[in-house]
């Protein structure tokens, strides 16, 4: 691993503590208890739970308390959903939000270069005006506005889809789409504009005018600098899918940790936020690693300079 | 060709914005009135149907056109004015301050952000409001969700500007007028916002038609998970989320889902066409 991945993997710690005690500390400052929004409960109970929860005394000594029990490896109970740990919450759930997440990350990659060297290929022509349009139309469309359209049509018109739920594979099919539409045509554009530079530059057109097949012109000597900038694009879109996988899993009542977020914020389960928050940001800052580690080992030139 | 282009989609995002102002003015219907006819399909009186509560669809979805493009003219201005002073300050001083700074927009890109917002805006709701009512903007708490969003949503956006500014500002300051400036004596605030300033203004106003969509696009998405505007107040995103609600396969009131979808998709596909020929014509340039 080359030093300047060694020294990202490293300052990945102090962010994660940082986040952590600040998500903390949010939540704690915010009005309203945890406790506080079922029957009104008596001082001294609410005291005993707090104690018990590791929530009393002075927010220093609770963040202390939380930041130690999180480095031991506890990342607490779930205030909500009594009697589960937010480990266990989180190793339930965050499986098939990662499912969901991987399926449409493929989707959008799988659909979006071909899509764009397609449109490079045809490039000037109205194929390529038709395609380009597409991709401008797809990444204007949310993927929450999808989520209603697409249950109107193909759960409740044509009955071909489940409207909702978690287990097998038809289940599945919708809330991907859903997800990874919006950057299908993110990848086509950056697929098609790093073909079309790169096609143009100096190199391609002496191995051109060595009588290269185009085929092999394309795929051995363009694709590998015209995929840079997708590649440097994977952390983002990997992030954005993420984060985007909250909407898609409250609206098809997906049972993922992007529930389990949002319930948590709703319910001032400081624990749960704290949690998942962490995971969200172990996830993105994984993602981002890997990209560098990725750029650098397609592009010699960023390899060689650091 | 591109400039037609260019003046239709201005001439629409025009329409848009205006009926979204002056629509509601001139509708037969209020914002909020109810009528007896609760779910009806379109017809003469109600262009666009009504929804659960009988009222008119098409009042509501340009009233909360108001909201959603105020989110985000708001976000997308305070954005600009973060990212732009902070990429001037980073480039224009350099060194250490700058490696700093940087670095702190490098983590904070790789955060996500959209969920530490999250927990900003549904924790702090209340605490704003309570704060805003012993001061004399009193008027102002009933919509403490509403600023929350606008700071937000605009501290989402202004990374990428930052860097971009930052990149530009570190060729202009070396440039003949800037050192000239330095060295009759200007201060530094003047060099950085009456001397650079004007020459980033293109990049800037590239920039703003692509956040606009940015931060509206945010702004549904916390409303359509029930954490962005509440009622009374609507927006396209959570007109969407209603008309979402009542999705039922016995029968849907599609009016009310097809109709929100359309007039968000649009402006977004729009604003995104006009920043899209903008940054063409600079690229061109």
């Amino acid at each position: 691993m080359p030093s300047f991945l060694l020294r990202r993997f490293l300052s990945i710690f102090p962010v994660l503590l940082a986040v952590l005690v600040l998500s903390f500390l949010l939540v704690r400052i915010a009005p309203g208890s945890p406790f506080s929004n079922e029957r009104a409960l008596d001082p001294a109970t609410k005291l005993l739970l707090e104690k018990k929860y590791g929530l009393s005394g002075s927010l220093p000594s609770q963040v202390l308390h939380y930041t130690g029990n999180v480095l031991q490896g506890d990342l607490g109970d779930s205030l909500k959903f009594r009697g589960r740990t937010v480990t266990e919450i989180i190793a339930q759930s965050l499986p098939r939000s990662l499912i969901l997440g991987s399926i449409s990350f493929c989707l959008a990659l799988g659909l979006g270069i071909p899509l764009g060297a397609w449109a490079a290929a045809q490039y000037g022509k109205s194929t390529d005006t038709l395609l380009n349009a597409l991709a401008l139309l797809t990444l204007s469309i949310p993927g929450f506005v999808l989520i209603p359209l697409s249950i109107l049509l193909f759960s409740f018109y044509f009955h071909l889809f489940p409207p909702a739920g978690w287990g097998s594979w038809n289940q599945l099919l919708l809330p991907s789409l859903c997800l990874a539409i919006p950057f299908i045509g993110s990848c086509a554009r950056l697929t098609r504009a790093g073909l079309l530079q790169t096609l143009q530059s100096d190199y391609i057109r002496t191995a051109r005018s060595k009588g290269v097949p185009e085929s092999k012109l394309v795929l051995l000597h363009a694709l590998r600098p015209a995929i840079l900038p997708l590649v440097a694009y994977a952390g983002p879109l990997a992030a954005n899918i993420l984060t985007g996988s909250l909407v898609i899993e409250e609206g098809f009542a997906i049972p993922g940790i992007g529930q389990f977020f949002v319930n948590g914020v709703m319910n001032r389960d400081v624990f749960l936020v704290s949690g998942t928050v962490l995971i969200y940001c172990l996830l993105l800052l994984f993602f981002n690693l890997v990209t560098d580690w990725l750029t650098a080992l397609l592009d010699p030139r960023i390899r060689l300079s650091s | 060709m591109k400039n037609r282009n260019k003046i239709v989609g201005l001439v629409l995002l025009t329409l848009i914005l205006g009926a979204s102002i002056f629509g509601p003015m001139i509708s037969p219907h209020g914002v909020g009135e109810l009528s007896p006819q609760r779910l009806a399909a379109p017809s003469q009186q109600n262009w666009l149907g009504t929804d659960l509560h009988g009222r008119d669809l098409l009042t509501r979805l340009l009233y909360g056109g108001r909201i959603s493009l105020l989110v985000g003219l708001v976000g997308a201005s305070i954005s600009l004015a973060v990212g732009v002073t902070y990429g001037l300050v980073a480039g224009y001083f350099g060194g250490r301050l700058d490696n700093a700074m940087m670095r702190l927009v490098d983590i904070l890109y790789a955060l996500p952000r959209i969920v530490l917002v999250i927990v900003l805006i549904s924790l702090f709701d209340l605490k704003l409001k309570s704060a805003l009512d012993d001061t004399f903007l009193a008027p102002l708490a009933t919509h403490a969700r509403l600023l929350l969003l606008f700071v937000g949503l605009g501290l989402v956006e202004w990374l990428t500007l930052a860097r971009i500014v930052r990149a530009q500002v570190l060729t202009i300051k070396e440039r003949p007028f800037v050192l000239s400036s330095r060295l009759i004596g200007q201060r530094t605030s003047t060099i950085l916002f009456r001397q650079i300033l004007p020459q980033i203004l293109p990049i800037i106003i590239t920039y703003l038609t692509l956040a606009l969509p940015a931060v509206i696009l945010e702004e549904s998405f916390l409303s359509f998970l029930g954490l962005g505007v509440q009622a009374p107040l609507a927006s396209w995103g959570t007109l969407l989320a209603d008309g979402a609600a009542l999705l039922n396969p016995m029968g849907t009131p599609w009016w009310l889902i097809m109709f929100p979808a359309l007039a968000l998709t649009s402006t977004l596909l729009l604003l995104n066409l006009l920043g899209d020929q903008l940054k063409l014509d600079k690229d061109s340039r």
